[in-house]
């Protein structure tokens, strides 16, 4: 008889159980059990924003060639286990060759994304040329913790490409997968091997209505990424956001496109000024 | 002539013959209109704008309603499809060009109607902000034609109408931060200068007039509250710019909530300036004393929480206090004047009651003897000890010439104090370790750090907050982002 797995949240590096012992259904398209997902809690999603904000310090001040490389590590262990991502979303109802499209795809973002860790910020830094006798420079920080919805349909491009542009500036993330959430939390599996510190990304299962307004109201949460066509959506979150200026990234409800200004949404930029002088 | 030790002294001409800057080489008009499509447009109401010094009328300007900021509008999208919208980036940056210069030419009279209208020293206004607001233009010019050097890959587009309103602590010079960028990247504008300093930027539509600037281009709005709030949510508005109180912030954040509007936020703050054991002593005094008493600490980056190093903390009180006896505040339209007049009579309230908590909290509260002018908005610069992190006055911010003193041990106590709070604005450090000024601006969780140096401002140099001291960046490459889409 095959094991099967048990799907769990991801928070803090390791895999509990939703605290509220509710599930979700996941079932193939011939209507056969796939998981008894974990269906994540208000109560869950502040345990991962704790796990997220306690990683924070460390993986901002994480050198950029580290980052660059645990990213790259990430796509070398996705591409390690190929086979298991395409069975498991042809299970989910995908066909075979778009399932290898999509591990492809995945993998390349990664690759791109690790490239870009020790770049953007020349890309996006300035040496300001100031009228008075001082040196004078504004270079990006990383924003902190981001709360990321991804798009509705939870496939891996879709999910990759949210993520990698946020972690590889320096933030740490906490995610609410795309429905039924299963390759996300296999993903997690991926993530846990390949040097990713313990909370730098924290996974949930769950429902967006349930959820959404968490990581719109939560205080410390620094950002917002929000993948959605939902206008209901967009107005909450950027209501609830504004208790403590939260930055909002609104995205489209799909795979966002390859850019370094993706990094940049979730940068902030300080500007430090000193005297030339003896 | 000057005493050679400072002491108790009249503020207002005590020790100096008075030297006040003439205002008799320019005219204010006794009644302003409202600038909607290159014409001066009647307001159906009207409302005094005083000088805080000696609360006398100015002159009277228009209140725009609901139906005049519309009219602005409109003559902006006008222009923004019509000839300001059609021009090529160099045509545009030739106008920028050519309103700098102007500026330029009359800077002296900008100057003084700003110290009038704002009560800010004469001395900040003709050294710092009419400098900066010609600067700001001049440096936006060279943008308008270099926009996709600035984002490569990017193909940035302007937005369209932006929406603006700006503070009464720097009136022009936030004109100018918020015009400048605007224009360069193609836009057409829709300004709202705050209710108790408008008329430099009247004089700044005057100019507009005089350099050819395109009907629509720039509208200017004089109003209070409703009037901002009318631009902000104006339907035919593609971006709001607002520079102001995080209250207020937070409250045009809802109000674009599920449009597809843009927005910058310039918000309040609470910097930490750090004084290290190692530090240049009476340099650092300066810098505490520029930080927290330039324009009457109507600054939201204003250094307003001292951090001193306990080893050091009696003698840089001492020489604080010493240095604070000298300072002149009294006339605004005079030289020698370091502090000028408290803005409005609503802002002098608030001061007020800010210190009074202070004093009830249990801070040490010390002021030079002396007495202020009795008419008009006075405070006197102030300074609290035995300040603890719990206390409002080291929470929230005064805006005025208030400081809050902490000691600190070592530098991780000086970074986790000043980086708790929800502001994250600006900071300082002084010290003459190269690697423990790397160790505290990288630290520090603000938008702008000086180090050993506080309160310095330029065109080049980007300019915005962390956390809620707001969203976005005005000045330098990063400025231009907010006005362009992608």
């Amino acid at each position: 008889m095959m094991i099967k797995k048990t799907y769990k949240l991801f928070i803090g590096g390791k895999f509990p159980r939703t605290e509220s012992g509710r599930i979700l259904d996941v079932r193939g398209k011939n209507g056969e059990l796939l998981a008894n997902a974990s269906w994540a809690s208000r109560k869950d999603f502040r345990e991962a924003v704790v796990a997220a904000r306690k990683a924070s310090g460390g993986w901002a001040k994480a050198s950029a060639y580290l980052k660059g490389q645990i990213l790259y590590r990430i796509a070398e262990m996705l591409e390690g286990r190929r086979a298991q991502f395409v069975a498991e979303l042809v299970s989910q109802g995908l066909p075979a060759a778009k399932g290898e499209q999509d591990v492809s795809k995945a993998i390349d973002l990664l690759v791109h994304y690790a490239g870009w860790s020790d770049k953007y910020q020349a890309l996006f830094s300035s040496v300001n040329p100031v009228a008075s006798s001082h040196f004078n420079f504004s270079a990006p920080e990383p924003t902190g913790v981001v709360g990321i919805v991804a798009p509705k349909r939870g496939s891996l491009p879709e999910l990759v490409s949210a993520l990698a542009p946020v972690i590889v500036g320096g933030n740490t993330a906490v995610i609410l997968a795309g429905e039924n959430g299963l390759t996300a939390i296999s993903f997690a599996e991926v993530l846990a091997t390949s040097d990713v510190p313990a909370g730098v990304v924290n996974i949930l299962t769950g429902h967006r209505d349930e959820l959404i307004p968490e990581f719109a109201k939560h205080m410390d949460v620094n950002a917002v990424l929000l993948c959605s066509n939902d206008k209901a959506e967009k107005k909450l979150v950027d209501l609830e956001s504004a208790e403590n200026l939260k930055r909002v990234s609104h995205q489209k409800d799909a795979p966002l496109k390859e850019s370094p200004y993706h990094i940049f949404d979730f940068q902030e930029t300080k500007t430090t000024w000193h005297p030339i002088g003896v | 002539m000057a005493k050679t030790e400072p002491g108790p002294h009249n503020f207002i001409f005590g020790d100096y013959a008075p030297a006040p800057e003439s205002a008799d080489h320019f005219k204010i008009k006794k009644s302003y209109d409202l600038f909607i499509g290159g014409k001066w447009v009647k307001a159906p109401k009207q409302f005094e704008t005083t000088n805080p010094a000696t609360g006398e009328v100015i002159a009277k300007v228009g209140e725009a309603g609901k139906k005049e900021v519309g009219q602005a509008v409109k003559a902006a999208r006008k222009a923004f499809e019509g000839e300001w919208g059609q021009l090529s980036g160099a045509e545009r940056g030739k106008y920028l060009f050519r309103i700098a210069r102007l500026i330029q030419e009359r800077s002296r009279e900008l100057a003084v109607v700003e110290s009038m209208d704002c009560g800010k020293p004469i001395r900040e206004s003709r050294d710092i902000d009419i400098p900066l607001v010609a600067a700001h233009f001049f440096y936006h010019a060279g943008w308008a034609d270099k926009l996709d050097y600035a984002f490569p890959g990017a193909k940035p587009k302007p937005l369209g109408v932006v929406g603006q309103v700006i503070p009464w602590n720097f009136p022009l010079l936030m004109a100018a931060w918020k015009i400048a960028p605007a224009l360069a990247c193609g836009n057409t504008v829709v300004l709202k200068p705050a209710e108790t300093t408008p008329l430099t930027a009247l004089k700044l539509a005057e100019i507009f007039e005089d350099a050819g600037l395109p009907a629509g281009t720039v509208n200017i709005v004089t109003g209070a509250g409703e009037t901002g709030q009318a631009v902000i949510e104006h339907s035919d508005v593609d971006k709001v710019a607002f520079t102001g109180s995080t209250a207020v912030g937070k409250a045009i954040r809802r109000a674009v909530a599920g449009t597809d509007k843009k927005f910058t936020l310039e918000l309040g703050g609470k910097a930490a300036n750090i004084v290290f054991e190692d530090a240049p002593i009476n340099e650092a005094v300066e810098g505490i004393i520029n930080g927290i008493f330039f324009n009457q600490g109507h600054v939201c980056c204003a250094g307003s929480r001292l951090f001193v190093q306990e080893s050091i903390a009696d003698k840089v009180i001492k020489k604080l206090k010493k240095r604070m006896e000298t300072l002149i505040v009294g006339n605004p339209l005079d030289k020698n004047t370091d502090i000028g007049a408290i803005n409005s009579t609503e802002q002098l309230a608030r001061i007020k009651a800010l210190v009074n908590v202070g004093k009830k909290e249990g801070a040490c509260i010390w002021q030079p003897e002396g007495n202020l002018p009795r008419k008009g908005n006075w405070f006197k610069p102030t300074l609290f000890t035995e300040c603890a992190q719990s206390h409002q006055i080291v929470q929230e911010e005064i805006f005025g010439p208030v400081l809050a003193i902490q000691t600190f041990r070592t530098p991780q106590e000086a970074l986790d104090k000043a980086n708790n709070t929800p502001y994250g604005l600006s900071g300082g450090v002084w010290t003459d370790k190269g690697s423990k000024v790397f160790k505290m601006t990288t630290g520090l969780n603000a938008g702008v750090v000086w180090a050993n140096t506080f309160n310095k401002f330029d065109p080049t140099s980007p300019f915005g907050g962390y956390k809620e001291s707001g969203i976005g960046r005005e000045g330098g490459v990063h400025g231009l982002a907010v006005y362009l889409n992608f």
